[in-house]
Parts: structure tokens; sequence; C-alpha cells
């Protein structure tokens, strides 16, 4: 047969291959390492940039309840203050809802209807938050300071502790209305995830529960829910870091002013409005210093609720055998 | 236990000397040796887990695609030690080729499935590139059925027609050797025969090893057959011989039943 | 009341709240899109595509400018990080499985899935806008890209890896090399789930306000040239829709509608092309 003549080209051919491996290799790590370096690039740039802040203000920077362009003394807890609150009541809104639509669809929904709700549910999660803002500043905001703010005000401007959250001029836009417009925004998103966790459940699992006569919202309570939970709260903690870094949902309508009250219905600012609001305009130094020490800040907080919240779903994927 | 071949009779292609191997710490073969005989059909039958499969995929080294497996011991090929670090890979697989259980068509048109393969390795004429094709797929007994649509993806055939394309790939590349692992476990009772009536007719110009779980298409097929039991070689022979007079008593036992 | 009928109340109560809060979550979503529909859509006009943004307080113009600038530096983010994208999650997928580096990449992959998009984009301005002096279509481009490019590695990772091994093994087993075995036969494989990922890139790329804001910046006039500040969409509705002019506003319902229209056609064309190649 034609081997032994074939031989020579032929093993000039392997060397070429192993060549071609080689570079291959080589080529697709790269790639992959401008991911990695990506991230690095953002950690040094923004450490850097924010030194002189830092070096001015100190540690106590994260905390100075400050931020005045004219006198140059920043501080980050203000911003911080909004992200946070703004973020938490996000969650408290969207985690329920979120969980009733998941369990809905998981559960209860009709099966023709379960596809197309769920892929509506999914293309909802990929409308740009900008969408949100505008229809929180222009919508959302006149109708809150007229129908729901008042009343509030009403009912619990009494209640000690409580009523100081309620206080102050409705003017529709603020902490509350920003954090409600966001629960809006995060709602598609943690729904689906939440739905996804809840279809891992194994089917043997709830039919034995329904085989002892359950019914449908103790098979939730007491099978998906335990089963899920890890699952969940990484879910929960995704949809955290999403609300937290969340820029355009929060400007339109948290109406950016430097300062703390304890009132919900006042108006703040959060690290990412207050970096879209005044980065293009600020002066070169302490001002621009401070703003990427924030974003350093914005970015250290997401990064660590990002990193636990994979790291609880990869746990409960790994318990499920995924 | 040594099986070499009585060298008068018929000549070794491939001489496996005290072949071990190893999933990680798990070993999974024992000090095997046989040979593989030229333009002759060795089986190689047993219960499930009794390393089989793994014996055979040493012969073209694919456990090298898996960190944590490895392979110690010879098997010679042409003077080669196939098992040796130095021993290019690629070019093994080039002489050695394999069809697996679950029909693999590329996702390619028929005619690319079979071409892919011959070009890695020769530069011919786009009509020599034809006539090969059309070579392969006759050889494979398939020419018949898609001639008229080659152009087609090769994942529109059926079961069958994809192992039979498979078959006919691996054979375009003319390699000297061709492994099958369990090509007709996941076929219908017609394809099957269609495919052991190819074997033996391959079997003529190619050296043919095969592992099969079904012990009637050993005795079918075969020329020779290997008994394998938990990663050891317990006896090899002549077909006929090893079916009607066993040597060793498990065999006897497997083949006629009593454990499987 | 016995213990069954208290349990079945429970579960009627249970059920009730979880669909009143579906109900609720999915209305208030709904208003928002009709909304969105209805306001946008006034703003619709042949003008509106075919002017420019106009001066402040003034009537008229359009968004001309904001959308070639988008589509330019969508264009430009895609040709540049499909390949990257791609590439990187063949390296996780085909050679991941063995190296410590796999895993970290992984990890901050899908960090930068879900980081504050501003944060990039303050990263960005850093890099090339503070060093290169100036802002520019391509920094813009820069800024979107690192928010693409791990959308598309965890796509395509996440679909070589459910290519059955048999397959893989098939093509080494014909004697093929490995760069031919990833991308004629595996990559192949899988081609509708990879170009899936790319269109989801592009649809959560082209909703992205935050990283074009200090670096594509805007332009007020009709500009193709990517070595300047470039107007776009985003970048526009944000500005537009904060100020206190009606016809301004009344544009950025109507880019806001439009860039909505983009996103909802991208992400539904690559359900269709992943379901029908999947079957």
């Amino acid at each position: 047969m034609g081997e032994t003549t074939a031989q020579d080209p032929q093993a000039k051919q392997v060397k070429a291959f192993k060549l071609q491996d080689r570079l291959f290799k080589w080529v697709t790590l790269l790639f992959a390492l401008i991911v990695l370096a990506s991230l690095a690039g953002i950690l040094i740039s923004l450490a850097i940039e924010a030194m002189p802040a830092l070096k001015q203000f100190g540690p106590g920077f994260l905390w100075r309840n400050i931020w005045s362009v004219p006198d140059d003394e920043y501080g980050a807890l203000i911003a911080t203050y909004g992200t946070v609150v703004t973020s938490l009541i996000a969650l408290a809104i969207a985690v329920p809802i979120s969980f009733g639509i998941a369990l809905f669809l998981t559960e209860t929904c009709p099966i023709w209807l379960r596809r197309p709700l769920g892929t509506a549910i999914e293309l909802l999660a990929g409308v740009p938050s900008i969408i949100y803002g505008i229809w929180g500043l222009f919508i959302f905001a006149p109708l809150f300071s007229t129908y729901i703010q008042p009343p509030l005000q009403a009912a619990l401007g009494d209640v000690p502790i409580i009523g100081s959250w309620f206080a102050g001029p409705p003017i529709g836009i603020g902490i509350l209305t920003a954090g409600i417009v966001l629960s809006l925004m995060v709602i598609p998103f943690i729904a689906s995830v939440m739905r996804d966790v809840f279809e891992t459940v194994p089917p043997v699992l709830k039919e034995s529960a329904y085989g002892v006569g359950c019914t449908t919202w103790e098979v939730a309570r007491n099978i998906v829910l335990p089963y899920t939970r890890v699952g969940v709260i990484g879910g929960i903690m995704l949809g955290l870091g999403r609300a937290l870094g969340e820029t355009m949902a929060v400007t339109f309508v948290i109406g950016n002013a430097n300062r703390i009250t304890g009132s919900l219905f006042s108006p703040g600012t959060s690290i990412a409005s207050t970096l879209a609001n005044e980065f293009g305009e600020a002066e070169p130094g302490l001002h621009i210093s401070s703003l990427f020490a924030l974003g350093l800040v914005l970015f250290v907080i997401t990064f660590i609720v990002l990193g636990l919240s994979r790291w609880l779903i990869h746990r409960s994927l790994a318990r499920q055998g995924t | 236990m040594s099986q070499t071949l009585n060298k008068n009779s018929t000549e070794a292609i491939l001489e496996v000397r005290n072949l071990s191997f190893y999933y990680g710490k798990f070993q999974g073969l024992t000090n095997i040796s046989l040979d593989i005989a030229k333009s002759q059909v060795t089986a190689f039958i047993g219960p499930s887990g009794c390393g089989k499969s793994t014996l055979l995929r040493t012969f073209n080294r694919m456990y090298d695609l898996y960190p944590g497996q490895r392979a110690e011991g010879s098997i010679h090929f042409h003077g080669n030690n196939l098992l040796d670090k130095k021993q290019d890979v690629n070019l093994v697989r080039a002489k050695i080729g394999m069809v697996f259980q679950k029909p693999t068509p590329f996702p390619m048109t028929i005619y690319e499935n079979i071409a892919f393969g011959v070009r890695l390795y020769e530069r011919i004429s786009r009509s020599e590139m034809d006539d090969r094709v059309e070579w392969a797929l006759k050889k494979a007994a398939l020419w018949g059925e898609v001639k008229d649509k080659l152009q087609q993806n090769g994942l529109s055939l059926s079961g069958g027609q994809q192992q039979r394309l498979c078959i006919a790939r691996t054979i375009a590349v003319k390699p000297e050797i061709v492994l099958l692992d369990e090509p007709t476990s996941a076929l219908d009772p017609i394809s099957t025969a269609k495919i052991e009536e190819l074997i033996n007719e391959l079997k003529s110009e190619y050296s043919i090893a095969i592992v099969t779980h079904n012990m009637q298409q050993a005795a079918r097929i075969s020329d020779f057959t290997a008994f394998m039991y938990l990663g050891e070689l317990i006896e090899f022979g002549n077909t006929a011989t090893l079916f009607m007079n066993p040597t060793v008593k498990q065999t006897e036992d497997y083949i006629t039943g009593r454990f499987g | 009341m016995t213990l069954y009928q208290r349990r079945l109340l429970a579960h009627r109560i249970g059920l009730t709240l979880s669909m009143a809060a579906m109900a609720l979550g999915l209305a208030a979503l709904l208003w928002i899109l009709w909304t969105l529909f209805s306001r946008g859509f006034a703003a619709f006009s042949w003008d509106f595509f075919t002017k420019d943004t106009p001066a402040a307080g003034t009537e008229g113009g359009g968004l001309r400018n904001a959308i070639v600038g988008s589509g330019m530096i969508i264009g430009v983010t895609t040709l540049l990080s499909t390949p990257i994208g791609i590439l990187a999650g063949i390296y996780l997928a085909e050679f991941g499985d063995r190296s410590k580096l796999a895993a970290v990449t992984r990890f901050v992959t899908d960090i930068m899935l879900s980081a504050p998009s501003i944060v990039v984009g303050l990263f960005v301005y850093a890099l090339a806008v503070a060093t290169m002096g100036g802002f520019s279509g391509w920094a813009g481009t820069l800024a979107l890209s690192l928010i693409a490019i791990p959308v598309i590695v965890r796509t395509t990772e996440n679909m070589l890896r459910l290519v059955p091994s048999s397959l893989r093994e098939a093509a080494f087993a014909i004697g093929a090399p490995r760069w031919q075995v990833s991308l004629k036969v595996t990559l192949r494989a899988v081609k509708a789930g990879v170009v899936t990922g790319v269109l989801l890139a592009i649809a959560r790329v082209t909703g992205e306000t935050a990283p074009l804001l200090f670096t594509a910046l805007n332009n007020q006039f009709f500009s193709t040239d990517m070595s300047h500040p470039i107007g776009t969409l985003p970048v526009v509705i944000y500005q537009f829709a904060m100020s206190p002019y009606d016809n301004w506003v009344n544009l950025a319902w109507g880019g806001a509608l439009l860039i909505a229209l983009v996103v909802l056609a991208v992400n539904i064309l690559a359900r269709i092309i992943f379901r029908k190649k999947t079957n």
C-alpha cells in the first residue's frame, strides 16, 4: 500500500500540525487573559486615580458625611448610603414578587402558558435600564407624589421612628422612588433566576409530597424552598449585585442631592448617579480623585456580593449534581 | 497470560506486551499481552467493565485526551512502540482508525465528512477527492443511498446510515487497522446485519479489532476472540476453538451464560 | 376548623398572595412598556430618523446623528468582541479543565458579567481618554467591548461543553490536530448557540448608557468620526430627558422606544435561531 511512500510528507504534515496546535493554544490563552486583564486593569486604575483622595482624607473617607464641590471636601458615606438603601428597598419589594412569579411559573401556571410567559419574563429582563429611569421620572414620580405620598404621610407621620422615614415634602422623586423603580428593573432578572433554580427540583421529590396529600403551597414551602434555598439566596445576591451598580434607573429619580436625611421621601444620591452627574464636569484634582474613590468603593462592594452569590449558586448546583 | 500467535499461520500487526492501564489510582487493565492479526477480525468480549473498550482505546492513544489516564507496557506497530511519548499521536491515528458506539457524523456535508480526514494528510485534486469519496462510500455500502445527496448534512441520515458514514470516513484515509467500539449496539437489527457484512468484506484489506457485548456477533464475524474479565485477559484464541472448547472455566461460564 | 380546612386555607392564601404578587409585578412592567410605546411612538416621524439633534430650546430635529453613532459603535464593538470572546471561550472549554488559570478566568468572567457598567466607563476613561487626550468613539467601543466579551465567553464555553465527547474523540481519531477539531468540528457543531451568544451580547450593550458617558461623550452634530466624541442614543436620551425642554423630552421618549425595539428584536432573533438550529 502507499503508506511507506506517503510516510515522509505525512511526517512533515504532522510536524506542521504540532506547531499550529501550539500557536492555537497560545492565541486562545491570550484572549482569555484579556478578560483577566480587564478586571485587574479596573482595580488598578481605580486605585491609582483614587490615591490622591484617599491620601488626603485617609480611610475615614469611607464614612465622611460630606460632599461639597466648592469646599473640596468629599466623603463616601452619602453616596454609599444612597446605593445601599435604594438596593435594599428594591430587594425588599422585588424578592417577594419574583418569588410569586417563579412559583406561579413552576407550579400553578397552566402548561400551555408556561413557555410564553417565561419567555416574556426573560425578554423583560433585557429591557434597558434607561427606560425604567425615564418612566420613573415622568410617569411614576408625579403619580407617586400626588396619590401615594400624602396618604402615607398622613397615616404614618405621627408614628414614632417610622414616621420620620416618611417626612418631608412629597416631591415624588427621592430615595424611596428610586428604590421602587429599581425593584421593577430587577424583578424580571431575579424571577428568571429563581425559576431556573426551582426547576432543578427533581419531579420525583415533588410527586412524593403530592402523593401524601400535600397542597401546592405546602410543597412549595416544605420541599421546593428548602431544596433550592442556597440557589435562591445566590440568585437574590446576584440581583443585589446588579441593583448596587445600576445607574440609569436610579439617576433619573433619586433627586441628586448630596446629603443624607433620615427620610425616604427626600432626595439623595447613589454612587453610580453621583458619578453620572458629576464626572463629566469635574475638575482634575481632589474632585475627580474622590469620584474614582467612589467608583472603587462601588466596585469592591459589588465584587464581594457577586463573588458570594457565585459561590452559593455553584454550591447549590453541585448538590444537584448538575 | 501471553497469547502470541503462531508465527507460521498469521502475521501480527499489533503486538501488545505487558500492557497495564490506570485511571488515576484505579487500575483498569492488568498485564495484557496479545497479538492483533493482520487482515483478520479480532473480537473482544466480556461483561461490562471488563476493560475491553479501555484496551481498544490504548491502540490509538485516545486516552491522551484525558489527564490522569496513563498506560504502561508496550504496543508495537511496525517496530515502534505506540505508547512511547515521542511517538506522534496524530500519525498513529492516521494509521489506526476508530469507529465509535454512537454514530458521530461531523457537522458538515456527507462529502465533507469524508474529505475532511483525507485532506489532513494528502494533497489531492478535486476530481481525485471525488473518486476517493465515492470509493469510501462504496466500500461502506452507502454509495447507492447517498450518491445524489452528497451536499446534504451528515446528520440528516438515519442511524444506520450515519454509522456507515463514520466507517466510510475512517477507511477513506486508508488506515492499516480499524478499531470498532461496539459499532452496532445503538443500531437496529437490519443495520447491524449490513455492518457485519461490511466488516467481513473489509477484513481483506484492513486489520480489524472489534469490541462487542454481543457474544453471538463475535462468534459470527471474528477470526480471533479475546475474553476479558475485570481488566485481565482470561483467554485468547481462534474464535471457533474458544467458543466450542474454551480452555479456562471462566470463559466457559461466560459463554454459557452463567454470568454476564 | 379542622386541620385539613386550615391547611387548605393556608394553601389558598399562599397561592393567592403569590398570584397577586405576580399580577402586581407583571402589571407594573406592562404599564411601563405601554407608556414607552405610546409616548415613544408619538415621537416617531420622518424627521426623527433623518434630522440631527436640535439645539436647546428649539423645535423640530431628530436623532439621526445619535442613531448613526450608536450603530457605528455597536458595529465595531461586535467586530472586536466576537473573535476575542469566542476564542477565549474555546480556551476555557478545550484547555481549561486542567489549569488553575482557567478557573480564575471563569470566576472573573462571572464577575464582569454583572459588574457595574459605570465602573467600566471609569476604567476606560483612565486608560484611554486621559492618556490619549480626549473622548472618542473608539474609547466608547472599548468600554462596550469589555461588557460584551464576558457574555460571549460565557455562552461559547457553555455551548462547547455540551458537545458530546464522542464527537470530539471521533475527530481526533481521524488524526486531526487540536485546532481543527476545535474550529472545524466542535465549534461548528454549536454554531447556532454561539451566534445566539453574540446576539445576546449585542442586545446587552445596545441598552448601556453609563459606559458611554465618559468615553464617547456626546456630539450634537452628525459625525462618523470615531476618533472624536460621537453622539449615541443612550447618552442623548439621558441628556434630553433630564432637561426642561419639551421637544427634547419628546425626542428622548422616541429614542428610548427605538432602543427597546432594537433590543427586543435582537433578543427574539437570538431565540429563533437557537430554537430552529437545535431542533
